[in-house]
């Protein structure tokens, strides 16, 4: 239909920024290009090293995800399965875990695995050494499993949950005990997420940064991301850098396309909706395994957050608190994280405003395009932008002076897949409501965006802040090439502190940083409790 | 007076042809089978969708070109009238102002005219708060205080049970002539259309060339397709 097909002026700011958005990555990218003259990525494969870092990243990409898999499968059928007490404090830590600044969780797990860490002291109570190094690929293991296998849990528990009450009630009318349950009633549910959940973690790990810059353990078990780092921080050798910055770009292009043919991605809702069953055919022996399960997870996940805590709490708190150091970092972090987190929600906005209405007349490819140009980021690490950035502007001026914008926009980038993600659905959703009733009623321009707009979806525009807020104030992969003795962030300081080994005050600084990670979701929950219940009420006379 | 000449229309390998006049004052029951178009033919009108040929006039003027909320139409659909986040109070007062800057005078029109459809006691509160009837009265109280002079009924009240539905249609029918309204209703029930409609139109494989007294809505009718309509719906 001609009719449909005619843009709207509502549409125009999405579309000129998602176009803006993809002509910014294609420009860093050209700059990659324009700096390797010859690409020849077989070279990448004759290089023994290349190929063996290659080889490692698909290693250790593969072993991840297997690991959080296949646990997140069992313990995520036992939380399912069981109430118990605490079990809203475990679901929402799950969700942190994912956003949580990496250094963070690094830090909790060297103080329990590492070389000085519980553990080490346990042992060396009974005059014997840790068995096992926490650096290397044991370590990147281990940081990637903390990291996804709560994420997993969630994702599966979620599909778990759209498993009809009805299903239930009709399983245990049928006598269908635990194997038999799970086999024909819960597992159809699980599979149907696997290869997306899977895909998702494949990819999350495949470009880890600062996991393996913090717990790599030397060129044994580095990554094609880090190598990038590498090459062009230490090496000043911007040629490799580009080339396999490059590389990278190629195998995550293939792997996207690869994941995205194999999933069908479904809606992350933001919570769980819990509903109590009731189970007839309930045995010890099924017991004991569920909370076999609930207690391992329970051991993965607290332990390394409370270390955070009881080590940020020691005599170096005063000192670090009290370093001008400190404050400028925080200052820096505070800084970026909210411009990134502002930017990253109104390109996500504008872009959903234009991609909605295409989606209402039924033209949904066409609002999928838009939305993937903007997500383009996902195929180009952060760190591959910014190494784009970095040779493109090193030759236009001072890096310093630019060093910050560059940071808040690659942050913004990296957070805008995410942002979409939670705000497609309720976006299109109010739309779908109400677009007729506000072409009838003339509600259009800031009106609908305050009164319709604003008002109905608070919660999820909020939330989507708080969540690119989050990911922005961990980050490190923008603020690593950038970032130097006068610019510094939160997570940046805290890896110079940990690689200086001043752990005490790196337990500072670790504590400050997940206080302000979990801290901004908390006061968004308390917000919500006022304003549901009071602001939302009339406010006429 | 609202005029349809010839106007022309397709979406789903479905075609979609109208022309008729619908005279100022009247309530006029759209009948027909599901998906003959009775829908299309009030989006037409209140202009969410464009029609590609042929010309829709109010009063001898084209609106062809003007926005929906720039057409002399209020509109109640079948749900989704209300905004859920909003009052009823903010729900009707957005009829007024786009954007709820009211004057005195608004907020009384306001208040006069949720008395006359009985929500005058439940302004504050939210739509879920409200009852189904409630729900579509506030919309309806929205409806009126906007002073349009045609009203789209798009099956408001097919959610509501039977007595409550006819009493619904029986107020709006009496608001409609104390304010000189035009009203064009969709409906599932001929009961519906002979309760309250003075004229009807039946839409017959996306056709409909002429509107009609209600007296002549029997099983006797001369269209063989509306006849059959009829005994259908009578018996059901």
């Amino acid at each position: 239909m001609n009719v449909s097909l005619k843009i709207k002026s509502v549409q125009l700011p999405g579309i000129l920024l998602s176009g803006s958005i993809f002509i910014f990555v294609l420009m860093a990218m050209s700059a990659l290009l324009l700096y390797s003259p010859h690409v020849d990525l077989t070279q990448i494969w004759a290089d023994p090293y290349y190929r063996h870092i290659t080889q490692f990243s698909f290693y250790q990409a593969l072993l991840s995800t297997l690991l959080s898999v296949v646990f997140a499968i069992p313990i995520s059928h036992a939380l399912f399965r069981r109430q118990f007490w605490g079990k809203a404090l475990l679901l929402k830590l799950f969700t942190t875990t994912l956003v949580l600044p990496v250094l963070v969780a690094v830090f909790g797990l060297l103080a329990i695995y590492g070389n000085s860490g519980l553990f080490a002291s346990l042992f060396s109570y009974f005059d014997s050494k840790l068995p096992f190094s926490i650096f290397g690929l044991n370590g990147i293991l281990l940081a990637h499993v903390f990291f996804n296998l709560p994420f997993a849990c969630r994702l599966f528990l979620q599909a778990l949950s759209a498993i009809p009450e009805k299903q239930h009630q009709l399983a245990s009318q049928l006598g269908m005990k635990h194997w038999y349950k799970f086999r024909y009633v819960e597992w159809p549910y699980i599979a149907g997420q696997l290869p997306h959940i899977a895909g998702l973690i494949f990819m999350l790990c495949f470009t880890s940064f600062a996991t393996v810059m913090a717990l790599g353990g030397g060129p044994k078990s580095t990554t094609i991301e880090l190598a990038i780092y590498q090459a062009i921080k230490f090496d000043f050798d911007l040629q490799t850098g580009a080339l396999l910055a490059l590389w990278q770009i190629c195998l995550c292009a293939t792997l996207a396309f690869f994941i995205q043919k194999i999933s069908s991605p479904t809606q992350l809702k933001s919570s769980y909706n819990a509903s109590i069953n009731t189970y007839h055919h309930d045995s010890w022996y099924s017991k004991c395994w569920d909370f076999f399960w609930i207690i391992v997870v329970t051991i993965l996940v607290i332990p390394p957050l409370l270390m955070v805590v009881l080590s940020g709490l020691n005599q170096q708190l005063l000192s670090v608190l009290t370093a001008p150091t400190f404050w400028l970092a925080l200052k820096n972090s505070l800084l970026i994280a909210t411009c990134a987190a502002i930017s990253a929600v109104i390109c996500a906005f504008f872009i959903l405003l234009a991609s909605r209405q295409w989606r209402l007349v039924g033209l949904n490819h066409r609002a999928d395009k838009i939305e993937m140009l903007a997500t383009v980021i996902l195929v180009t690490p952060g760190l591959v932008i910014s190494t784009g950035l970095f040779l493109l502007l090193r030759d236009i001026g001072h890096l310093s002076e630019l060093a910050f914008y560059i940071v808040v926009a690659v942050n913004a980038l990296m957070a805008l897949p995410f942002v979409l993600k939670s705000l497609t659905v309720p976006m299109l959703q109010n739309a779908q409501k109400y677009e007729r009733l506000c072409t009838s009623l003339g509600i259009s321009g800031f009106n609908r965006f305050y009164w319709i707009e604003w008002k109905a979806l608070k919660r999820p525009i909020l939330q989507a802040l708080c969540l690119s807020f989050v990911l922005s104030i961990g980050d490190l992969s923008a603020i690593a090439l950038f970032g130097s003795h006068t610019f510094n962030t939160l997570p940046l300081y805290l890896f110079q502190l940990l690689g200086s080994y001043q752990m005490q005050s790196a337990a500072v600084v670790a504590l400050v940083l997940l206080l302000l990670s979990v801290g901004v979701f908390i006061i968004i929950e308390q917000v919500f409790k006022e304003t549901t219940t009071s602001l939302d009420r009339a406010e006429h006379d | 007076m609202i005029n349809f000449s010839q106007v022309k229309y397709h979406y789903q390998q479905q075609n979609f042809e109208f022309d008729l006049q619908v005279e100022q004052g009247s309530l006029v029951a759209i009948l027909g089978p599901s998906g003959a178009g009775k829908s299309t033919l009030l989006n037409l009108l209140a202009g969410f969708i464009a029609p590609m040929q042929g010309d829709i006039a109010i009063n001898g003027n084209s609106v062809l070109s003007a926005a929906p909320h720039q057409r002399p139409i209020s509109i109640l659909f079948q749900d989704n009238n209300l905004f859920t986040h909003l009052t009823a109070y903010q729900n009707i007062g957005l009829g007024l102002h786009p954007g709820l800057k009211l004057d005195a005078q608004q907020k009384q029109l306001i208040q006069t005219m949720s008395e006359h459809v009985e929500v005058d006691k439940l302004l504050d509160r939210l739509p879920d708060q409200l009852s189904g009837g409630q729900q579509q009265r506030v919309a309806l109280a929205r409806c009126f205080v906007q002073k349009k002079p045609i009203l789209l009924l798009d099956e408001p009240f097919s959610a509501l049970d039977p007595v409550l539905r006819v009493a619904m249609l029986e107020r709006v029918s009496a608001l409609a002539k104390q304010q000189n309204v035009t009203v064009l209703m969709v409906t599932h029930h001929i009961s519906d259309a002979l309760a309250v409609a003075s004229h009807f139109v039946f839409i017959d494989q996306g056709n409909a060339s002429a509107v009609e007294r209600i007296e002549q809505l029997t099983r006797s009718h001369p269209n063989q397709h509306l006849a059959q309509f009829m005994s259908a719906e009578v018996n059901k």
